[in-house]
């Protein structure tokens, strides 16, 4: 048996059935095997889209992705890719082909120092110098990215050792002595923190991506103690948006109720989230009379910048529900009036004496599927509009790249998310800028015939950019315009085999959302959109979770939004 | 609060272990002041040590990213606990006259430094200790003239039987 044959074969052990991938000389002998392997290949039209899917794969189902590079510009290519998913803890094995070991280190043609490229944007990684360890190996790579805190492991295989023969044995022993994650939570931390939520008056609790997992255990706990719940951009979907319990996002771009709460909760229950700057703003005035309890899998997170009173390291799927069994309904009917009246003061909202304006076309997707799909983002302005208008209710089908705000992530995502869950609606929400990052896997979604319908929130600009010009930059509008060059974006669908649709005007809209979304068939619809909204309420970068600007979210009208 | 730091990281014999490691302190912007490396009493196992300076929350911080590599198998920090810790140092002084060579061999033996080349116009010692005699000797053969050194950079062991502060300590397992 030849190594590429092995590397199937140990694929296969690990379930894989379906990778995403492009071929290159130092990976043929991989492909080669591949074709009489019955894993199916999704062939990509460039690696930084093939590890975008990957990672979506896993996140919209669990199951760890696995993508295929070849060596030098294939494997640099999926480095923005292993980054994004290295900062949402997304478990992706990535398999790249090398140049031959006797050349490793001669700058031989497309030879890059890939292992030394991938270290800081994986959990490991790993360049194998003999065929023997190909099983162990890729064993370890699955056990290492899908346990404790997922994240991205890169394999490098020299083509030699692809070719290499070997005797067919998958005996193997994975030989991990530095590698054992927390899993059970310490009894006395719990009881500490259980002590610490019965002593307060005014608790919230916080979930992030690391919820996703306990999405079951964090519903119970919310419901038997009563604790208001905010969702941060990586927890949507953890916590169903619509729950009474819900306030909604935290941090820059959050709602008004959640970020007051911060400010004047006196807990704060933190599960599977890493307090992250975009949701903390300033520290020093991030919830200044709270007690923090950090519940988290990975004990680097806590006290990394929000210092944690009772840390509790472990599965949430462990502690939550053992905190649940120390705690009864919570006595905390007069915050809950607080943050109601907040609620009701705050809703979303957002003008629409003006042309089509990206939120309502978002609110109408959300009509139009009952919240009932996969949502994908892109970054910028749609993203967070996204996060507060059509926040999914299940776990798993919220799908942003939320660390490293990747744009060009969202449309590839959605193909990962429709592979990994055949027979879905998938709604990508992608800005004018972002789309055009990785438009070219059109071809990929023709090709596979997926339900995705991807909605371009077109407003001619790098619209997040452009807020942060007008608001802090005096409105000195640099690089930012793309109206006058975007591409006619149904047009460029239809040259893709997709249907296109270039909607103006929000009667159209209405009409055609439900329409297409019920043809079932891939689809591109481009609504051009006002081009100056912005996204309300901001905290400015280094400004505290209490000063955060409220503008068009302010009841009366406050913003004056020129034209 | 801002102290010296010495760190034992037990590694796993992989190639690239070191660049994982010292990479950390990179990206956290540390610089190393010393640092080395060898096997341990383990085969498969090395042991490094690392100085740094630095704020200690910042430290703690690496010292648990340091953790979650997963060739790292115990990071043991020795600031505030008892451990001994040696250096060597190879370091050759100029030898101008006879007198002069007398009183080095004298203040040599003072501290025990071992003569390990003779030259006509230079000695090399061998010097092993604590930073504090290295630095002490350095001072002595200055006004004599000191044409190379070299030092190991330091190598420390805690006192206790084990190893407290190891990784699998505060960690358990479920299946
Ligand atoms: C790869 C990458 N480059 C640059 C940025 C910086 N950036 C963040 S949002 C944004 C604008 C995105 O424009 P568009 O996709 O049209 O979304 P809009 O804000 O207009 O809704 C930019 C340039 C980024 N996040 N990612
Ligand atoms: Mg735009």
């Amino acid at each position: 048996m030849k190594g590429s044959e092995v590397v199937l074969k140990a694929l296969e052990m690990q379930g894989v059935d379906l990778v995403f991938g492009h071929p290159g000389g130092a990976i043929m002998p991989i492909y080669d095997a591949l074709y009489d392997s019955d894993i199916k290949h999704v062939l990509v039209r460039h690696e930084q889209a093939g590890a975008h899917m990957a990672d979506a794969y896993y996140r919209a189902s669990g199951r760890v992705g696995v993508v295929f590079a070849t060596s030098g510009p294939g494997a640099t290519n999926l480095v923005t890719g292993l980054a994004t998913a290295h900062m949402d803890s997304s478990a992706v094995v990535a398999i790249t082909g090398n140049v031959p070991s006797s050349l490793i280190g001669t700058d031989a043609f497309q030879e890059a120092d890939v292992y030394g490229i991938t270290l800081p944007v994986t959990k490991h990684n790993y360049l194998v110098k003999n065929v023997e360890d190909i099983p162990r190996i890729i064993a370890e790579a699955f056990h290492i990215a899908a346990s404790g805190r997922p994240g991205p492991v890169l394999v490098d295989i020299p083509k030699d050792v692809q070719l290499a023969d070997v005797e067919g044995t998958f005996e193997h022993r994975i030989d991990l002595p530095g590698y054992k994650p927390t899993l059970v939570g310490h009894g006395g931390q719990i009881k500490r923190a259980a002590e610490a939520i019965l002593a307060a008056k005014r608790p919230i609790m916080m979930v992030g991506g690391g919820a996703q997992v306990a999405s079951t255990d964090v519903m119970a706990f919310a419901e038997s103690t009563g604790i208001p719940v905010i969702t941060t951009l990586m927890g949507i979907g953890a916590y169903p948006a619509g729950a009474p319990q819900a306030l909604g996002m935290p941090g820059m771009h959050g709602t008004v109720t959640a970020n007051r709460a911060i400010t004047h909760c006196d807990l704060i229950l933190g599960a599977g989230l890493r307090f992250d700057d975009r949701v903390t703003g300033k520290i020093s005035r991030f919830a200044p009379k709270a007690t923090i309890v950090h519940i988290d899998i990975d004990p680097a997170e806590i006290s990394k910048l929000v210092k944690a009173h009772v840390p509790v390291v472990g599965d949430l799927r462990d502690v939550l529900p053992r905190l649940k069994s120390m705690l009864a309904g919570l006595d905390i009917h007069e915050w809950w009036q607080q943050l109601n009246e907040w609620k009701e003061k705050y809703p979303e909202r957002y003008k629409t004496d003006k042309p089509l304006v990206s939120q309502e076309v978002i609110e109408m997707f959300r009509q139009a599927t009952s919240g009932d799909c996969i949502v994908t983002t892109e970054v910028g302005q749609h993203q967070k509009f996204a996060a507060r208008l059509f926040p999914t209710s299940k776990p798993r089908t919220w799908i942003t790249s939320g660390g490293l705000g990747t744009m060009g992530f969202g449309l590839p995502a959605a193909i990962g998310a429709a592979l990994a869950r055949p027979g879905e609606q998938v709604v990508c929400i992608a800005g004018d800028g972002s789309v055009q990052m990785n438009i070219q896997e059109l071809a990929t979604i023709f090709k596979h015939q997926l339900p995705i319908v991807i909605a371009i929130a077109n407003n001619g600009m790098l619209g997040m950019v452009r807020q942060w010009q007008e608001l802090f930059n005096a409105k000195r509008y640099s690089e930012v315009y793309l109206a006058d060059s975007n591409p006619d974006f149904a047009k460029l669908a239809e040259a893709y085999g997709l249907d296109g649709y270039n909607v103006f005007d929000r009667e159209q809209a209405a009409k055609l959302i439900p329409e297409v979304l019920r043809k079932g068939r891939p689809a591109v619809m481009n609504f051009v959109v006002y081009e100056s909204e912005k996204v309300f309420p901001m905290i400015p970068a280094g400004a505290g979770v209490d000063e955060m600007i409220i503008g068009d979210q302010e009841p009366e009208e406050v913003e004056g939004v020129k034209s | 609060m801002t102290h010296r730091h010495v760190l034992s990281v037990t590694v796993r014999d992989q190639p690239g272990v070191l660049v994982r490691v010292a990479g950390l302190f990179a990206r956290r912007g540390f610089n190393i002041e010393s640092l080395s490396v060898a096997q341990s009493e383990q085969s498969g196992i090395s042991r490094t040590t690392f100085v740094v300076t630095g704020e200690d929350s910042r430290i703690e911080q690496v010292e648990k990213q340091l953790q979650k590599l997963i060739d790292v198998i115990k990071v043991v920090d020795h600031t505030g606990s008892a451990f001994v810790d040696r250096e060597l140092m190879l370091i050759k002084v100029a030898v101008r006259t006879p007198d002069d060579r007398v009183e080095i061999r004298q203040i040599a033996q003072d501290f025990r430094a071992r003569i390990v080349d003779v030259d006509r116009s230079a000695l090399i010692f061998e010097l092993t200790g604590d930073e504090g005699k290295m630095n002490a000797f350095i001072e002595q053969m200055r006004s004599f003239g000191i044409l190379e050194l070299m030092r190991t950079g330091r190598v420390a062991l805690s006192r206790s039987a084990s190893d407290m502060k190891t990784k699998s300590n505060h960690r358990s397992k479920v299946a």
